[in-house]
Order: structure tokens, then sequence, then C-alpha cells
């Protein structure tokens, strides 16, 4: 949680320093080989069925994930992601109920606009009222997800059933969901040329510090707004996701989406003090967080033990970067 | 030959913030081929100046031409592609990203940075490098390399000698120089006179936000210069100040005593003795462990070898409350760091007063504004004490600083350069009180960038090199030149040939 | 959240107009034009449904703004302080559950369980915040869902003894003396009026103010900033505790999301009421406003008889407004 990964490294040194800097690419998914092994310990009959499941389970949060770790890297924060999911995933699921796939498809680029309007309504607020992000998002999250409500009063809708394969079908082998390529396909089309991009420079650079980027000509307020409304983007892709793997829109997923997802982009290696980590460790680590209540029933524990897990879980990650640079200091 | 062109015209620009007036009626003149120096006391205006005319805050009024043409910039990109580029005392590197990144985001061409870099005696420069992982003077070399790399035709380069060695600016020197023969133009703030009258055509000097003379800066026109900084009437009386003789301890308990001490990279191993009444100064080049030894005597942190006493009790402190009980207070170099900026000066006063867990209960309140009342009235703070401390001037908020160790009892104090980007009239005001300090009995260590100041507070100096005392004299000796040679460790090598 | 340095945007020209002269009228006596604005929203109800505001209205009012009162006292010392705390909702709730849960060991047994909690999740809070330096958001996010989680556990453990509110609570959070005062206010005056009093006039007070403006300052004055932020912190668990205890003997059924409508309001309370989420700024008296204001608001949405969802969106965006309106005031 020390180190960094912005775009574009000029870096020209070995494993360490690669490993130094992007803690996100090597610490999160060893991690999560590491859990996997001890799920197929702990569950020899493993089969691609679990593989899919979870795949199908982490792919909402990942892109939660996705969407906090865009901002987060801005310096700011959004703790409307889970209500915009709920958003997008209840309009979905109200208008596509009795559509066909073609469609389906037309009605979801809709629904992605729509939520890259809602970030562009949050990053308006921010940059234009002054008011701290943190109170504009708690805010806004409390107002989408009443938008949510209106739009859906309680679980319901669908989407067509081609439509909803694409998240739970596979590819090729039964262990490979369309809800895994679902996810890479779409934070590697929406952050990859963001990161190479100028933008995403600017991203980084206003995230590590507003003044001197300033200072050196860069658009802070066009910045943070580009930032949000990529959260808005990503959010609606969970959305989608959502409706997706569930086959149902849920207007009150929105609280668990915006505290794991945010969850996740901490212990994916984003500092919350901007600037620092990448979009693969927030990613992975949403799958880790999916795999824990897995894991506890498996273990025949009863499975709300898993947001006391992942709320430790947080805890412990924090606390203990929080003891490395405590006895880094004491030392130097 | 017909004149040269004007590159830059300001006039009458105005700006407040709140109830604060920063400038009032600013004004000057930039000619093509020129290196114009900017100067004034502090809260002159000169800052203010500098941002709005890099586009950092908008102006209230006023205008500002470049080759004749009225412009106003919103942003330092605006400035930036109309030609004028600024180089801040803190560079405006951001930390996350590599040197190289960090050139991209000004627009500024690799190749041209580079070859400034190695100008600059950075021959080959990692530009993969963290800009948080590199010291501070390379990043103000990168961050003046970005600005020339731009090719401005109006370079604003603010304070940056400031705590440079002298061979880095002699370099910077020289590319301003490089830069007036190319007929573009040089706005140079800083300081420190002699660096104005040796590089520098002219002075436009700011007095309280307004512009109250533009002046030649050939040789002798020093006085005139501070004159208008300071009005006349404050010049006269800043010279007063005389030095004080230093006098002999014999065997008393020092105050302080210092053996061998060591911490980190740069604290080698120091010893020296400190007396009540005494000021001992320190002199030193940036970086000669002056700021570890600061920082382990007043416990900021703790010490890698070597023994502290005071008043003839081994001392280990762990946190600089431990420092406070035992009578040692510090004043830092950057009086960010130790001030409420939003909390009003009666609070910042007392402040210290209630670290124990035992002062954390109901104050009596009437004995803290008597005694933070004392205090200002004796630092000449001169505003009320329940105004906010970000509103005072910077000579102002130094003051408070040390109002805050006066306030409560103290045996010992470090002052941290203190003075570093201060006016002229505070300086002397904190100087006099250092002695009257000294004279009742407190010892004063004192550090100071600025060496020819030495002889106004002093009774004794010892010149850190390399981590470790190269030399001790009386401030009767301590003339700059040989304050200067000793720094740079070259009187202790002939002595010890000797 | 990283406060920029220095305001990084352009100022543009400003005119002394009589607006601005009554914006600075405003930003003297701050607290005068949050009550003004309280009035205004009464005065709008008076007019939209003539004859509601009586004592009665107000009496119930002042009983509903208790809690959220309570919990916002907590919000503010720890936004004071540079922080925020969102686990203030799921100790509320734990605390309230935990102290149902345990009322057939008597009354002061149960409630000091409900107290427990607070103390407890506060320190936990206090030890990663301030001798581990964790930013406070994710701390309190992370201690927010152990909390919640292990809660949620403990009633699936926990069949056998059903949750039942003991009478006094029920008094406590509903219940009214002298014709019309509400009880709570007991429970909400004295603990205001310290908080109240103790900012500006103690040590610890003015400790919290310095930390929240300058943490590196107060270290180098001596201060050990650790033991004000753990103090702080463990002063926001216990008031959300009684908060819980408050709102539980209102709604009189201990359930798993008891307390979680009152996350935004507490953090939105000292924020109209010009508590700075930086640090160094602001005070209690702004926050009691803040707390009434939203109560009141509430009670007008009520009226208004709108359903949920639109009555939160219109919630959620008049405190958008008034935060902002705020913020451009003050800045």
């Amino acid at each position: 949680m020390t180190s960094a990964n912005p775009p574009h490294d000029a870096g020209r040194a070995g494993l360490g320093r690669f490993a130094q800097r992007h803690p996100g690419l090597v610490g999160m998914p060893l991690f999560l080989l590491l859990f996997l092994a001890v799920t197929v310990a702990i569950h020899p009959s493993y089969s691609s069925f679990d593989a899919q499941s979870l795949a199908m389970g982490a792919m909402p949060l990942a892109l939660a994930a996705a969407a906090q770790t865009v901002v987060v890297i801005s310096g700011g924060i959004d703790l409307s992601v889970g209500s915009m999911i709920a958003v997008t995933n209840v309009l979905a699921a109200a208008t596509m109920e009795h559509a066909n796939f073609g469609q389906a498809v037309l009605l979801s680029v809709l629904v992605l606009a729509i939520g890259a309007a809602m970030g562009a309504a949050n990053g308006l607020i921010v940059v234009y009222s002054r008011v701290p992000d943190v109170v504009v998002t708690l805010t806004t999250g409390f107002i989408w997800s009443g938008v949510a409500l209106l739009i859906l009063e309680k679980p319901g809708g669908g989407a067509p059933d081609r439509f909803l394969s694409l998240g739970a079908g596979t590819f090729a082998t039964p262990w490979i969901s369309g809800a895994l390529i679902l996810l890479i396909a779409s934070v590697a089309i929406i952050w990859i040329p963001v990161q190479r991009s100028r933008l995403g420079l600017l991203l980084y650079a206003i995230g590590s510090d507003k003044a001197a980027a300033f200072r050196s000509g860069v658009n802070v307020e066009r910045t943070r707004f580009l930032a949000y409304v990529l959260g808005g983007l990503f959010s609606a892709v969970g959305g989608i996701g959502l409706i997706m793997t569930t086959g149902i829109g849920s207007p009150l997923a929105g609280v668990y989406y915006t505290l794991s997802g945010l969850a996740a982009a901490v212990l994916g290696g984003v500092s919350l003090s901007g600037g620092r980590g990448g979009m693969v460790g927030p990613v992975v680590a949403a799958y880790v967080l999916t795999l824990i209540p897995t894991d506890l029933i498996f273990l025949n524990i009863d499975p709300n033990f898993g947001q006391v897990i992942q709320g430790t879980l947080i805890v412990l990650v924090v606390m203990a970067g929080g003891l490395v640079a405590l006895l880094r200091a004491r030392k130097r | 030959m017909s004149a040269p062109e004007i590159l830059l015209a300001v006039n009458g620009l105005a700006k407040r913030f709140g109830a604060v007036v920063a400038l009032r009626d600013a004004s000057l003149e930039l000619r093509a081929g020129e290196v114009q120096a900017l100067m004034g006391a502090n809260g002159a205006g000169k800052s203010t100046l500098v941002k709005i005319l890099t586009g950092v805050f908008g102006a209230d009024g006023g205008e500002i031409t470049i080759r004749g043409r009225a412009c106003r910039f919103r942003s330092p990109a605006e400035a930036r592609d109309a030609g004028l580029v600024s180089v801040y005392q803190d560079p405006a590197l951001v930390p996350d990203l590599t040197v190289a990144q960090n050139l991209r985001l000004a627009r500024a061409p690799l190749d041209a940075a580079r070859q400034w870099l190695t100008e600059l005696g950075i021959a080959d420069p990692d530009v993969g490098a963290f800009v948080r992982d590199l010291p501070f003077q390379t990043l103000r070399l990168i961050d003046l390399a970005r600005a020339l790399a731009s090719d401005p035709s109006i370079l604003l380069i603010d304070e940056i000698t400031a705590s440079l060695p002298a061979d880095l600016s002699a370099r910077i020197f020289a590319i301003v120089r490089h830069w007036r023969e190319r007929g573009r133009g040089v706005i140079f703030i800083s300081h420190r006179m002699a660096e104005v009258s040796v590089l520098c055509d002219r002075a436009t000097v700011l007095r309280d936000g307004v512009t109250v003379g533009a002046t030649e800066t050939a040789r002798g026109s020093e006085e005139r210069i501070v004159e208008l900084m300071l009005g006349y009437e404050v010049a006269r009386a800043a010279a007063d100040t005389a030095p004080t003789p230093g006098q002999p301890y014999g065997d008393a308990v020092p105050a302080l005593e210092v053996n061998h001490l060591r911490a980190g990279r740069l604290l080698q191993d120091v010893s020296f003795a400190l007396h009540p009444g005494e000021v001992l100064g320190i002199a030193a080049l940036d970086g000669q462990g002056q700021e570890e030894l600061f920082d382990c005597i007043a416990g900021v942190r703790d010490r890698d070898g070597g023994e502290i006493h005071s008043h003839g009790a081994l001392r280990r402190f762990r946190h600089p409350a431990d420092a406070i009980r035992a009578g040692i207070v510090l004043v830092p170099a950057n009086r960010l760091q130790a001030m409420l900026p939003q909390r009003s000066i009666r609070e910042n006063v007392a402040l210290p007063s209630y670290g124990p867990l035992s002062r954390w209960g109901p104050i009596a309140m009437r004995r803290e504004r008597g005694r933070v009342e004392n205090a200002i009235r004796r630092l000449q703070v001169d505003t009320r004490a329940e105004s906010e401390l970000r509103r005072l001037s910077g000579g102002n908020q130094q003051k408070v600083m040390i109002a805050r160790w006066l306030a409560s009892a103290f045996k010992i104090l470090l002052c941290f350069d203190p003075t570093r980007g201060i006016d002229i009239g505070t300086k002397r005001q904190i100087y006099a009180l250092l002695r009257e300090l000294a004279a009742a009995g407190s010892a004063v260590l004192l550090f100071t960038s600025e060496l020819p100041e030495i002889r106004l507070a002093c009774d004794r100096v010892i010149v850190l090199f390399g981590g470790r005392v190269v030399r001790e004299m009386s401030a009767a000796e301590a003339d700059e030149a040989t304050l200067l040679r000793a720094a740079h460790g070259l009187v202790a090598r002939r002595e010890d040939a000797a | 959240m990283n406060a920029p340095a220095q305001s990084i945007r352009p100022h543009g020209p400003s005119a002394i107009s009589l607006g601005s002269r009554f914006g600075a009228m405003l930003r003297r006596h701050t607290i005068g034009a949050l009550i003004l604005l309280l009035l205004a929203f009464v005065a709008g109800i008076e007019v939209a449904r003539p004859g509601t505001v009586t004592p009665i209205w107000i009496s119930n009012i002042l009983l509903f703004a208790a809690p959220l009162g309570i919990l916002a006292a907590g919000q503010t010392l720890v936004m004071l302080a540079g922080g925020i705390d969102l686990s203030v909702a799921s100790v509320a709730t734990a605390s309230a559950y935990l102290m149902a849960t345990h009322s057939s060991q008597g009354g002061s047994a149960a409630v000091l369980w409900g107290l427990g909690v607070g103390l407890l999740v506060g320190a936990v809070n206090g030890l990663g915040i301030a001798v581990l330096r964790v930013q406070p958001l994710v701390m309190t996010l992370g201690t927010g869902l152990m909390t919640e989680g292990t809660l949620i556990v403990y009633s699936q453990k926990l069949m056998a003894s059903a949750p039942r509110v003991p009478s006094f609570i029920q008094s406590l959070g509903s219940g009214k003396v002298l014709g019309g005062v509400p009880i709570d206010l007991f429970a909400w005056i004295p603990l205001g009026f310290l908080v109240l009093i103790g900012l500006p006039r103690t040590g610890l007070g003015r400790l919290i103010y310095a930390v929240g403006d300058n943490r590196e300052a107060c270290e180098l004055a001596g201060v050990r900033v650790w033991q004000v932020l753990f103090a702080d912190y463990i002063m926001c668990g216990l008031f959300a505790a009684v908060a819980g205890l408050v709102i539980v003997g209102g709604t009189n059924a201990a359930d798993m999301s008891l307390a979680d409508v009152y996350l935004l309001p507490s953090v939105a309370a000292a924020i109209i009421g010009g508590t700075s989420i930086f640090g160094g700024r602001g005070g209690y008296a702004g926050s009691v406003v803040g707390a009434l204001i939203l109560t009141v608001l509430n009670s007008l949405l009520t009226l208004l008889d709108a359903p949920e969802p639109i009555r939160q969106i219109l919630y959620g965006a008049i405190i958008l407004l008034l935060a902002a309106a705020y913020t451009r005031l003050t800045d």
C-alpha cells in the first residue's frame, strides 16, 4: 500500500523494482492464488460451476472497485458508486424485461450513458459547489438510491435470456465464464485507452498533488470531473453486469457495492490519498472478497461471518500498512 | 539603436483576499534582454504579483500586456501558452509521477529538458525516477529545466537560490545571463541584495502592494533599494542594532551539552556546550546535519549515537513533549509546520500548555488571556489576539511562533533559521529578542542560513561541515568570508595539516 | 481526503455589492444565519399546512432531533480533528441491540452493554486512526462492516432470548414530561452542553481543534496527538452508543438496520452547521441547529405526503443545496 503504478513508467530495473512499483500486480494476484488453493484444499470437489459462480459474484463488485479506483486515483472519493450501480441495474431490469436481444443491447448503451451522466453530475457538483467530495457523494448516493427505488420499488424486472447468457454462460471451457470475459473486456476497453492517453497522466497528477499539477498547467477541475464521469461509467457497467449475473434488478444493492467496492480498492493497493495504485489490484481484490463467504460455506461456518471477515480484513490490512510505516519511521 | 522592445507591462494591478489587500497598485515594465529584480519586504505583494502573472489567481483590477497585447490568464497553462513561465520557491512537481511524466505534464520537450539539466550539472538525469524519491535541490533544478525547456519569452524565478550551494547558484546565474543574451526577459525575485546587484539590470520595488520605484542595480544602489523597501526611517533604525560582545563562562554547568551526537546519514559526530545566557550560532551549508542536530535535541527524532545532557542530566527524548518538559523548545524553519492557520493567535500561543494529559481539563480563561497578551506584546505582534493566524503576514506569524514559547517557561531555545524569508525589520526585532532572552539567562541555539547575520545575534559560532564541527569561533571573528570558507570545510583541513 | 494546500480556483473580480455585504454579515454571524434558515423552514411548513406548528409539533421535533443531535456531537468532534466516523450508524444499532438482548440482566447492566459497544468500537477506531495513522474513512468503514457483521452473526446465534426494549429506555426515546417536554432532551441537553462548553474551554477541546488544523504543529508543541485522537474517537463511539439507545427507545424494536438512516444526517448536520470536514474549524452550536434543520426538513417532507423515494431524493437534494450555499458563503 505504499507504492504506485502510474502509467508510462520509464522503469528500467529488475523484478524488485517492478514489484515495489506495482504491488497491485504482484501482491493481490498471489493472494488470490493462495485463496484459491485454500478453497480447493478445503473443498476438493471445486468444480467449474464453482468457478463460474465466483466469476459471476465478483463481476459487479470488481466493477464497483474499478469505479472507485478511478476516482480515488484522482484524489477524490465516490460514496455513490453502489447507488449508481443500483440505478443502472434497475433501469436495465425495468426496460429490458420485455425487450428482445437487440433492443436489450441498445438499451444497455443507453444505460451506460445514464451512468456516465450520473457520474458527470457528481463531478459537476464536486467541482462547482466546493463542498467536500465525501459529503457530495454521500448525499448524491442517497439521492441515487431514491431514484433506484422510484424506478423499481422492490427487486424485480428482468432481461432476455440471450442477453443474460452473456454473463451467465461460458466460453470454450466451462471454467471460463462470460462474466469473467465481460469484466476483463470492459475494464480493458475503458481503462487501457484512458491510462495510455494524457488523461491517465492527468488523473494521477491531480491525485498526487493538485496544487503542483495546477501550476504545471493541468486543468484540475476538468480532470476531476472526468474522473467522476469514468466512475459513473464503470458503475453503469457494474449495474448491467449485476442484471446479467442475477437476472433481476435490485434497487437496494447500493450500500453493499459502495462499501465493498471501496474495500476492494483499498485492499488492491490504491492509496486513499490519491495518485497511487492501479486497476488490477482492486479487480483481483474483488475476487478475494467474493471468495471469502464461499469458503466459509465450504467450511460449514455461518457465511454471515463474511462481512465480519471483510471488515476485519480491511482494518487489518490498513493497520498493518500503518504499522509498517510507523516502524520504518522509527528506524529512520 | 532603438530602445529594446517592451516584453511585459503591468499596470495598476490590484488584488484583495477577503479583507486583506495583497496588491494595491503594482506596476512594472520588462524589456527584451533584461533581467529585472522584483524586490520588497515580506507581505509587499511579490508572490501575489507573480501568481497573477502566471494565472494562478485572477486580478481584481489593472492590466497586463505582453508585447503590447492585453492579456488575462485564467490558468498557468494559458500563461505558458503566452510564453510566460515561472519557477517557484517550492517546485511545482507532482511527487507520485516520474520526472519524465512531470515533463509531459507541462508539455515540456524531454530532449530540451535533458540538455538544460546537463547545463545545470545533472549530466545523466534518471527521468524514470519518481519525483518523491529525489532530493529537494534536484527538484528545483528539474523545475527550472522544465521551465526553460518550454522556451518561454518571459521567465519568472521566485527565490530559487535560497539554500542552494554557491556553485549551483552560479550555474543558475549563467543560465539567466544566457537567457538575457537571447533577448528574453527574466523577472528575478530574491531577498539577497548581493545576488541582485550582480545579476540584475534593474529592480522594481514593491511596498504594501504598491510599486514604489524602479531603479538601476549598479553597485552602491543597495541602500537605495533598502530604503525603498522599508521606507526611509525604518531602514535607518534597522541599521542601528549592534553586535554584543561575548562573555566567558568558566566552569559553570552548561545548559546544554552535546557529545559525539550521531543521527541519520548526515549528522556524524557533533559535540558542543551551550551556556545559560549565551547565544550559540551554527553556520553550515544545506544538509550538513544541522537539521538532524536540532531534531535530536528537540525530541523530534531519536539519535543513533552520542549523548545529550541538559543542566547536568543525561537526556533521551522520544517525543518533543519530553524535550519541552526538560525546558528545551524549538522554533522550526518552516512556520507552516508549527502554526495552526485557522485558529486564533491566542490558541496558537497557548497550544503547548495543553499538551500534558493533566491539562486537558477546564481552562482558566482569564489567566490564559493575560499570559498570551503579555507574550504578543513583548514581540510587538501588531494585531488582536482573536484574529486567525493565516490572516497575518509571514513575519507576524513567525513572531507568534516565538511568542508561543515565551508564554510557557523554557530554559533552552532552539531557533532553526527563524528569519528565513522574513523582511529586514522583523529580522532585527527577532535578533534583538534573542539577545534579550539570553541576557535574562536563557540559552539560545541559533542556526541561520544567512551568514552575515550571525554576528548580529550570536556570542559564539560553530561551523558544521559533513556532519562534524569543523570550526569554533567568537562572533567577533565570524565575518562572512571566514564563515563561508569554514562552511565549505576549507579551514578545517588546513588546521588539521598544521 | 486531501485538501489542496490552498484554493486553486482562480478568483473572479469581486464587486462590493449589497449581496456581498449581506454575505459578509452572514459570515460573521453564521449561527444567526442558520437559525434564520431554521425559522424559514418552520414558517414554510406553517404556510404550506396552516395550523401545523403547535407546541406539540415543536415538542415532537425536539424529540426526533435529540438522537441525531447526540450522534452529530460525536461526528462533530471527530470532524473537527480532521476525521470522519462512518461507523456511527453500526455502533448505534449494535448498542441498541445489545442493550435490548441484555435487558433481562437489569436496566443498568443492559445500558452498560450498549455503551460498551461504543467504547470498544471507538477504541478500535482510535487505535487504527490515532496510533497507526490509518485514514479515518477506511478505518471506520472497516470497523462499521465488522460491527454490523458481528451483530448479524450474533443475532442469529441468539434466537432464544429475543430482544426486548426496557420500559425506561422506551420512555427515554419517546416519552414526554411536564406537559410535552421530551424526555430524551434530558440526555441531549447535558451531553450537548458538555460539548458546547468543552470545545472552546477545555484543554482537550482546544487540542481537538489544533490537531484538526495542523497535526505536525501539535507534535512539535509537545502534544501527543495520538492521545487526543484516541480520546476523540472513543467519545464519538460513546455518543453513537447513547444515540442508539435513544433511537431504539423511540422505535421500540431493535432491528439490524435501526440507525442506518442516521449516517448521512449525522455528517450533514455538522457540515450544514459549518464544521469543516478537513478539521480545525466549526463547532457544536452549528451542528445542533443543523440537526434541527434536518429534522424540520424531514417533517416537512412527511407533511407533503410524497412517496418514500421522492422524499429521499428531495431530502438529499436540499442537504446538498444547503451544504453548497454554506460553503460558498463561508469560503
